[in-house]
């Protein structure tokens, strides 16, 4: 079976039902092996064990906007490519990117307080992921709004298009401003400058956390599926009667 | 006289009544710049370190004010359908329809603020500097707000919507307009930086804006 033909709901229903378990067993393997790796992983020698905030903070920040990347080639799909699921795949994956944003402004700004004094610093980076979870919430909020799903779909599309300017500068604010927010450790010419001992797990719970999101997004999906057909019948039902 | 500049001057003429958005605006202005000194306080220092910020703010409401009505009234009256239907391309339509905006009621700001920077304790220096941001400013706050406008122009209670899409996405404008006047003022950043970087983001918007809106509007109104 191609990958094409998951673009059939049918088809890909099933191969959501037969994915989603083995999905969601091994993100639970490798979460507990995150978490083996976490308690396992030394104290930074500065920040003693607040430093294992990271292990939610960072893969927090890279799902969250890897959900926006979704969103956006998603967008692209019900623009330009008219593909089937592509709105299925953008209304299911805007709360869970939202979600993942909310969870780094959190673990963020509870770091922020014993590191840097403070829960919240208007700088580069914080105020862009900021503005990255106020354009979910707007992309959420307009979905919800127009009562047509294709043509809310194409909306929220226009909106994602126009909002994925956010994903750049997020990554590079560090590099064009002067920010408290420390700059890029892992993505960057050169080597990482984490250390081996916390990169291992903080690689690890990415793994983790990112097979979540695609198992949440698999079952989103199915539901906007499902969901959609029940209206179907619903509207045929009431016209049926009228 | 061509349909867009039909159009164009239509538009014109609807905001310059009274009631219109254009005297509506600038009502909407003061009333702003004077609530901040009750909320704040009314020590003339600190409104004036705060005065270019103040007034971008302002300024920024007064246009979300005016854009929710411009593509919602044409939508009720059914000139909106009549436009999608016209030879004129909807993305130049959508140009000049935004332009009539703009001349409407960011060229007032502009030409008010220097009045009510007074109220703020702002001199000439800052006010001239405030009046430039501003003029290079404005046009992308209208323009990137013509894209929300478009997205909720079918929704009985679309304003707040409307806000909630339009206000992430003028966000950059806000931060370089109120850097711009700030560094007119206090340095050290030279004034230039940030407002050729102003001018960058309402070129762009000039682009993006009519292409997105137009987008929304042929999806919304089908």
């Amino acid at each position: 079976m191609a990958i094409a033909d998951l673009a059939n709901p049918a088809r890909f229903l099933s191969f959501a039902n037969r994915t989603i378990p083995w999905l969601g067993g091994l993100t639970v393997i490798i979460f507990a092996f995150g978490i083996n790796q976490i308690l396992s992983a030394p104290d930074d020698y500065q920040q003693g064990a607040t430093v294992k905030i990271m292990f939610l903070h960072v893969p927090g920040a890279w799902l969250g906007m890897l959900g926006f990347g979704v969103m956006t080639v998603a967008a692209l799909g019900t623009l330009v490519w008219r593909h089937p699921l592509a709105d299925v795949t953008a209304k299911a994956a805007a709360p869970i990117g939202a979600a993942f944003t909310l969870m780094c402004l959190v673990t963020g700004s509870l770091w922020g307080r014993p590191m840097w004094g403070t829960y919240w610093v208007w700088d580069a980076r914080l105020t862009s992921v900021l503005v990255l979870f106020l354009l979910y919430l707007g992309v959420i909020a307009l979905w919800r709004t127009v009562e047509d799903p294709s043509r809310a779909a194409r909306a929220a599309a226009i909106l994602t298009l126009v909002g994925a300017i956010d994903l750049p500068i997020i990554k590079f604010s560090v590099d064009w401003w002067n920010t408290l927010h420390q700059p890029a450790s892992v993505f960057r010419l050169g080597a990482p400058t984490i250390d081996i001992s916390i990169l291992i797990p903080l690689f690890v719970m990415t793994i983790a956390f990112t097979l979540l999101f695609f198992t949440l997004l698999l079952a989103a999906m199915r539901n906007e599926i499902l969901r959609r057909r029940v209206r179907t019948l619903r509207l045929m039902q009431a016209s049926a009667a009228s | 006289m061509s349909a867009l500049a039909a159009i164009f001057v239509r538009d014109l003429r609807i905001a310059v009544r009274v009631g219109g958005s254009a005297l509506m605006g600038v009502l909407f202005f003061l009333v702003v710049a004077t609530l901040v000194p009750f909320a704040v306080g009314p020590d003339l220092v600190l409104l004036s370190r705060i005065g270019p910020a103040i007034l971008w703010l302002a300024a920024l409401l007064a246009s979300l004010l005016a854009l929710d009505r411009l593509f919602a009234a044409d939508h009720e009256d059914g000139s909106l359908d009549l436009i999608l239907t016209g030879r004129a391309p909807l993305e130049l339509v959508v140009l000049a329809k935004g332009l009539a905006h703009w001349l409407t009621t960011g060229v007032p700001l502009i030409v008010a603020a220097p009045l009510i920077g007074l109220l703020l304790d702002l001199d000439a220096k800052a006010a001239a500097a405030l009046m430039l941001t501003l003029l290079v400013g404005t046009p992308a706050l209208t323009f990137i707000g013509l894209i929300g406008a478009a997205l909720a122009v079918t929704l009985r209670r679309g304003g707040l919507l409307l806000a909630v899409l339009v206000l992430p996405l003028a966000v950059p404008v806000l931060i370089f307009g109120v850097a711009a006047a700030n560094a007119a003022i206090v340095g050290p950043v030279p004034f230039g930086t940030p407002l050729t970087i102003l001018g960058a983001l309402t070129l762009a918007s000039l682009v993006v804006g009519p292409f997105a809106a137009a987008a929304a509007l042929r999806q919304e109104m089908e």
